[in-house]
């Protein structure tokens, strides 16, 4: 059932519109299929791109669809409820614009924003290392500048769309005390990427390492001044978890519908086990940790949207959504019972892939961390 | 090229479609989309400007709410449109339908006008031979594919041998079926939402287009759909338990029901 929403504009309604009818139409029919067999859906991030779908947060004057977060989240939160993986790697798509849109020279963003906005590229995000996930600025992945450039050197990890993508954000260290942010190309010499990673779940696009060899770089793809690359990170991250947010919301929302038509189809004891008080609270507190998980994405947005400060905002809607979808998946199973534990229902994918949402783009432990010096400031 | 492409709402075909009781027309209060097959028209008229250049105009005849309709072959990329909206045209049937088309295509002008081959409602399949008729050029119906070179048009029609090339000169009318990636209809783009919202529409009406009233609605109408029924659902088959004598029993069974 479509989630009744709240939007700020017809435009925004009309975006919906749009996005619920590319994702039933292009998502769900061939989801099951990629997830199963783990193979990458090829040519359907062109198609959300032609759809105008992969730059909704920035500005049009570059080819962005010039949308609010508040609006842009509920389109992530729409694919994410057919297709968890590729949602994820559209809000990994946007986090690595994100660099390059708000910390570049405006003579960098001419010459590479429109490129990243209109649909035929796709980007990926590489910050973490083997032993820097949380720890950020432990990352020993070096940048060394040489007469034309930067040469890199080291290992990432865990980098999403990773030997897919057409550009990286990427973030090396470039002194003792210094870590810069480059706008990396997809295929340069001396850039090799690991063998996709065996996941619990997010089958259809690969995750990989990356191995930097002696590649150089030009002077130009430095974002931000030498020794800004950890200010650029976490500020880009403060919106990265927005997305997940959603995303995790959208996983749940899916999960919370899956089990509601089934509790309603479903008999036991000569009533619809929705009728069974037992299930119906059960199905009751699902709701509520779904409309929980919205509203504070959405009051986080809106913060974001209107100028003020949002990092502790945006912490709350990663932890409150991620731990709201692994619940929520998790007791969609359960209604589902023995079936539920079968991959002939889809509930089982979806508690497999809520698991990675409580992980990736910082912690639930690292959110609490970020809220808790919030309170202590 | 002078493109013009006709489409029509529909009731949804996911939702329960019925007649009006007062007089049997087909109810148009449930959710209206645009007919599937006109979207695949939208795609070929599109896809004749890109090569050709030109101009891409909508035609719709229909209530108020057809306009959603237009909407969405502007999104798609369409230029302009034209909406045929009277209360007069209530309950006109094909042949009256084609009348006033025709009579707005001459007032609009063109160089081939692109129909998707039947709708999903009222379902005759008629409308472009009626329409090239009226018009007095050449129909080229069942197109799956278009090719227009000069003032020479061509089409692919599917046959059971595989397809025929019919040939004809411009102007013309052309009616399309559905077809596989990737000539499936493209999704509007956001910014084509956003700028099919500034795009004009012209609103005409039965006087506007010069139609007789005589010949159009309800009372000029030459065919009454009385009632429509939903296919029965399947019945079990017959099962035939093959003791040796499954051949024979199977054409028994075939005979009796005249196949064989």
């Amino acid at each position: 059932m479509a989630v009744d929403r709240l939007l700020p504009t017809p435009e925004a309604r009309d975006l919906l519109d749009l996005t619920r009818d590319v994702a039933d139409k292009e998502l769900l029919p061939i989801v099951d299929r990629h997830e199963r067999a783990e193979t990458y859906p090829e040519g359907l991030f062109a198609t959300l791109g032609a759809a105008g779908l992969l730059s909704l947060p920035y500005p049009e004057e570059f080819g962005g669809g010039g949308q609010p977060y508040e609006v842009y989240l509920q389109v992530l939160e729409e694919l994410a409820a057919r297709w968890a993986s590729v949602a994820v790697a559209v809000s990994v798509h946007s986090l690595s614009c994100y660099p390059l849109a708000t910390f570049g020279t405006s003579e960098q963003v001419e010459r590479w924003l429109p490129d990243m906005l209109a649909g035929d590229l796709v980007g990926g995000y590489s910050l973490s290392e083997p032993q820097a996930g949380s720890d950020a600025a432990a990352l020993t992945c070096r940048a060394t500048r040489v007469a034309d450039g930067y040469e890199i050197n080291g290992a990432k990890a865990w980098i999403t769309h990773g030997g897919k993508a057409d550009f990286y954000a990427l973030f090396a260290r470039t002194g003792e005390k210094s870590i810069s942010c480059f706008l990396a190309p997809g295929q340069v010499d001396g850039l090799t990427f690991g063998k996709p990673e065996e996941k619990m779940g997010l089958h259809a696009v690969p995750t990989t390492s990356a191995h930097w060899d002696g590649a150089v770089l030009s002077a130009d793809r430095l974002i931000g001044a030498e020794g800004q690359g950890l200010q650029i990170a976490f500020s880009a991250l403060d919106s990265g978890r927005l997305g997940i947010a959603a995303c995790a919301t959208g996983l749940a929302q899916a999960a919370l519908d899956a089990a509601v038509s089934y509790a309603k189809e479903r008999t036991t004891f000569g009533k619809r086990i929705i009728d069974h008080q037992g299930l119906g609270f059960l199905l009751a507190d699902m709701a509520a940790a779904v409309d929980s998980a919205r509203a504070t994405y959405v009051d986080a947005a809106r913060r974001k949207d209107a100028g003020l400060p949002f990092s502790r905002q945006a912490s709350v809607a990663k932890l409150v959504a991620t731990d709201a979808a692994m619940k929520v998946t998790t007791d969609a199973v359960q209604v589902f019972g023995g079936y539920g534990y079968t991959r002939e229902f889809p509930v089982e994918r979806y508690m497999r892939e809520a698991k990675i949402m409580q992980i990736f783009e910082g912690t639930n432990q690292i959110q609490r961390l970020v809220i808790a010096r919030g309170l202590a400031r | 090229m002078n493109i013009v492409v006709c489409v029509k709402q529909v009731p949804d075909t996911a939702t329960e479609r019925k007649l009006r009781s007062d007089d049997s027309t087909i109810d148009r209060s449930a959710n209206g989309v645009i007919n599937e097959l006109c979207e695949y028209a939208v795609e070929d008229a599109l896809k004749l400007k890109e090569a050709h250049g030109g101009e891409v105009t909508v035609l719709t005849m229909g209530p108020d709410q057809a306009t959603d309709a237009i909407r969405k072959a502007l999104a798609m990329g369409a230029d302009k449109a034209v909406h045929l909206s009277d209360e007069a045209l209530h309950g006109s049937d094909a042949l009256s339908t084609s009348y006033a088309l025709s009579q707005a295509l001459k007032k609009i002008g063109f160089d081939v006008v692109i129909l998707g081959s039947e709708s999903t409602d009222a379902r005759t399949g008629m409308l472009a031979a009626m329409l090239a008729e009226r018009l007095g050029v050449p129909q080229l119906t069942l197109a799956s594919k278009i090719e227009v070179d000069g003032s020479a048009i061509s089409i692919h029609r599917q046959t059971d041998y595989g397809y025929d090339k019919v040939e004809a000169t411009l102007p013309a009318v052309v009616s399309v079926v559905e077809k596989p990636d990737p000539f499936k209809p493209r999704y509007p783009s956001f910014k084509g939402i956003m700028a099919a919202k500034k795009k004009p529409i012209e609103k005409i009406g039965v006087a506007d287009a010069e139609i007789d009233p005589a010949q159009i609605g309800l009372a000029a109408a030459w065919s009454v759909v009385s009632d429509f029924t939903a296919a029965p659902p399947r019945g079990k088959g017959v099962v035939v338990n093959d003791e040796g004598d499954g051949g024979t029993k199977a054409a028994e069974f075939l005979v009796s029901k005249k196949f064989i």
